[in-house]
């Protein structure tokens, strides 16, 4: 309860608009080397434009919908909730449900971080939404059948079921040993202050 | 746009819709907690959009797929993570290179820990990771993942020979 509190009243505004400075001046520097070396390279900058534009339009259309639905989740999802199924005793059950939510296609990784902030903020267990996140990132199935392709049944389903095993064994020595107790994100982002 | 797009927007617009019938305040709250969101993070991706954009243009497949390919053992596996781990590549482009790095001879270990790491630890993403959920558990994360492929590298290539 006090967490909110303290965050809005430390200095808030001061350390946000010097890191959305440090944003725009990247930014602002990025496009023009951007078009520079595209020009100057219409070989190497034919698939950077391509690429950034693909990028662009996948952002376009899933970004905004991502953050609608962490602005849902967080406004209706009970903490209770969220504690009983990814929280610190959730278990084995906390585990399964991570990955599955995890492997729900849903586009890149940054995607995923909005959510997995919304999720800890609720009170999920810290190891659980690193598994999330790692399913998330690695387990496909759009991708796991690329591999299957390319690489060989063998080859895909070992790395299948060692990412599973070591993710979740390390995930847990991650919790354990830095988030001992427990982690609130930062209020940067997921910012639920009525301003 | 793809089938994943439409089935995220349909589900996101019926979510909408339901909350705006159930209670048009909380919803408006929602919203004002997505916008801000958004915009907060909306320059961090742009940078990153054209990152990835570069990279992808001027470090070739090929340069990669060689640099991999040509080194065995320990050294292959250890130059393969850290370029899974530095570079972002999408899926469509990452198997086939997969594959062509494991023809040149790079090997089961040095081809499993580029795919993990290139997956898993984002050092493109971290100025986002860092912004949404801070930077102890952005380093700790991507820490995590590079000691996972590495671990998974060495599992796979005992199992596979």
């Amino acid at each position: 309860m006090n967490e909110k509190a303290d965050a809005g009243a430390n200095g808030k505004k001061r350390s946000i608009r010097e890191r959305i400075r440090w944003d725009y001046t990247i930014l602002l520097l990025l496009i023009p080397t951007f078009v520079v070396l595209v020009l100057l390279f219409p070989q190497k900058g034919g698939p950077a434009r391509h690429v950034a534009w693909e990028y662009f339009k996948e952002m376009a259309y899933v970004l905004p919908a991502v953050f609608i639905i962490m602005g849902l989740v967080s406004v209706w999802v009970e903490r209770e909730f969220i504690v009983k199924f990814l929280g610190e005793e959730s278990g084995i059950k906390g585990v399964i449900l991570s990955f599955i939510l995890g492997s729900i296609p849903m586009g890149p990784l940054y995607v995923a971080f909005p959510l997995a902030a919304v999720l800890l903020k609720k009170g999920a267990k810290v190891a659980n939404i690193i598994i999330f996140l790692s399913a998330w990132a690695c387990i496909k199935l759009p991708a796991e059948l690329m591999e299957f392709q390319f690489l060989g049944w063998k080859f895909t389903l070992v790395r299948y079921l060692t990412t599973l095993v070591v993710v979740v064994i390390l995930s847990e020595v991650i919790g354990r040993v830095f988030f001992k107790e427990g982690f609130t994100p930062p209020a940067e982002v997921l910012d639920e202050t009525g301003d | 746009m793809d089938l994943t797009t439409i089935v995220i927007l349909i589900l996101t617009g019926v979510s909408l819709f339901i909350s705006v019938i159930k209670d048009r305040k909380k919803t408006v709250a929602a919203l004002r907690i997505a916008y801000k969101g958004f915009i907060r993070l909306l320059p961090s991706i742009l940078a990153i959009i054209l990152v990835v954009g570069l990279i992808i243009g001027f470090v070739p497949a090929k340069w990669i797929a060689r640099t991999i390919g040509r080194n065995s053992g320990a050294l292959g596996v250890a130059i393969a993570s850290l370029l899974g781990a530095v570079l972002f590549i999408p899926v469509i482009i990452a198997f086939p290179l997969a594959k062509s790095i494991l023809d040149m001879g790079a090997g089961i270990m040095a081809t499993a820990a580029f795919i993990t790491t290139l997956t898993m630890v984002g050092f493109v993403f971290l100025p986002i990771e860092i912004k949404t959920l801070g930077k102890k558990f952005a380093v700790a994360r991507n820490a995590l993942s590079f000691i996972a492929a590495v671990v998974i590298a060495v599992v796979i290539g005992l199992i596979i020979k």
